[in-house]
């Protein structure tokens, strides 16, 4: 089966042409890029999506903080994920790129600040 | 009054952008002028990835995009930043004066760089009739309410207009815990990215009304719902097609205009429609030594593209100061 889906890894937005059989992607075409022949494959097999939200902060300069998970996770967890960042407060100074939580819901994911706060 | 080689105005990603390329191509006094506190612009409450693939071949949020910049710009000595400093006037021979907290100051420099960005386009701008409640904000306005003050503007929305902006603030308001009820696009297909379609509207399920547009707001004090029907080839009303959408929300994503009245004042000439300088080649105006870039010179759908074009400016000015030395 072939299916025709867009690539949503960068704004190019490839449009792909996907060979399906059964649950495996077989082979992937009309991407400019390897990402695309990934998101592909992720997409049929186990849609994953890069979480952001933002969590709150006490004492420092800025109410919240932007994040971001360091590699996708499964899209079926975004709504959890965005309850867990709820509960997180953060409350000394951080610079982008450094870990807000390890193991992010047990993904095997960080959780990283995306801005710095001081 | 004081005088200096390059004054920018702005602070997010073309000011910065700009300022870096003046440094690194000869310019060694250079003043950026910033209206908020942080530098950042507006990238600092797009927290959303999908930014700098084309730059840095990285897939990046809006604050590390940001973030980059401004690390650099602060490791360069030579160029003083002034933040809470808002321009209030731009003459013709470039004087810039602005206000920061306790001055009023003058500058005159012999080449200006303005980075001023976009405003977005309102309701009255696309007249969208009813009446004028509580709970209609532009789609950016209530970006920046969610992400950098902490603050939920409503828990159920409708979107008009399929701007990429209003798509990613459907799929944060819906991870938020409010209900994204409808997105109401006049025009056949979206304005946004595809990319933006299904990660932000496709994922959550929201419903995407196409060849509609909003015959009213309702609501008195805030919003109560809205009615929407469909348009036919030539924009007119299909009769029957008229239904309401109960929401206390709306968002308004109907596209983004370049702010640029600070060098209309300075006499610039000025394309009335787009609301930017007209001129023949990227980044410069009728007068000669200022520049205009980013998204205040034209509006851009990738920042990538903000800060390869910024870039640019910013060599012209080292040039043309180069000039008139």
């Amino acid at each position: 089966m072939i299916r025709k889906m867009i690539c949503i890894e960068c704004p190019k937005g490839c449009s792909l042409s996907v060979d399906i059989e059964g649950c495996k992607v077989k082979t992937v075409t009309g991407n400019k890029c390897p990402r695309g022949a990934a998101y592909a494959i992720a997409e049929n097999e186990e849609p994953m999506r890069i979480f952001t939200a933002t969590v709150a902060t006490k004492g420092l300069n800025l109410k919240l903080i932007p994040v971001r998970t360091n590699k996708p996770i499964p899209k079926k967890d975004l709504f959890l994920a965005a309850d867990e960042t709820r509960k997180i407060r953060v409350e000394k100074p951080l610079k982008a790129g450094d870990t807000v939580t390890d193991n992010f819901l047990g993904l095997n994911v960080k959780l990283l600040a995306t801005r710095e706060v001081a | 009054m004081v005088k200096r080689d390059l004054v920018v105005v702005g602070g997010g990603p073309a000011g910065m952008a700009a300022a870096i390329s003046a440094y690194e191509n000869g310019v060694k006094d250079i003043l950026l002028i910033e209206r908020d506190l942080y530098l950042g612009g507006i990238l600092n409450q797009c927290i959303h990835t999908g930014f700098g693939l084309d730059y840095f071949k990285e897939l990046l949020t809006g604050p590390e995009y940001a973030d980059r910049f401004i690390k650099k710009i602060r490791s360069l000595p030579d160029i003083d930043i002034s933040t809470r400093s808002f321009v209030v006037n731009l003459k013709k021979d470039k004087t810039v004066t602005y206000l920061k907290p306790g001055a009023m100051c003058v500058v005159r420099p012999k080449a200006l760089i303005m980075a001023t960005g976009c405003r977005e386009r309102t309701r009255e701008m696309v007249h969208i009739p009813g009446t004028r409640p509580a709970g209609i904000f532009s789609a950016g306005l209530a970006q920046r309410l969610i992400n950098i003050d902490g603050l939920l503007p409503g828990k159920e929305v409708v979107i008009i207009g399929s701007g990429d902006i209003g798509l990613i603030m459907a799929r944060r308001f819906t991870l938020q815990g409010a209900k994204v009820k409808a997105i109401v696009e006049i025009q056949k297909q979206t304005r946004g990215l595809v990319r933006n379609v299904v990660q932000c509207v496709e994922d959550f399920g929201i419903p995407m009304y196409f060849n509609h547009k909003v015959s009213k707001i309702h609501g008195k004090d805030r919003v109560e719902k809205i009615s929407i029907v469909q348009i036919d080839d030539n924009m007119k009303d299909v009769s029957g097609t008229e239904v309401e959408i109960g929401c206390d929300t709306v968002l308004v994503s109907v596209g983004l205009i370049p702010e640029n009245e600070l060098i209309e004042m300075a006499g610039v000439d000025m394309d009335k429609r787009t609301n930017s300088p007209i001129s023949k080649e990227v980044n410069k105006t009728s007068i000669p030594g200022l520049f205009v870039c980013g998204n205040s010179f034209k509006v851009y759908d990738y920042v990538d593209s903000v800060t390869a074009d910024s870039e640019l400016a910013g060599k012209l000015a080292a040039q043309y100061l180069r000039k008139t030395k």
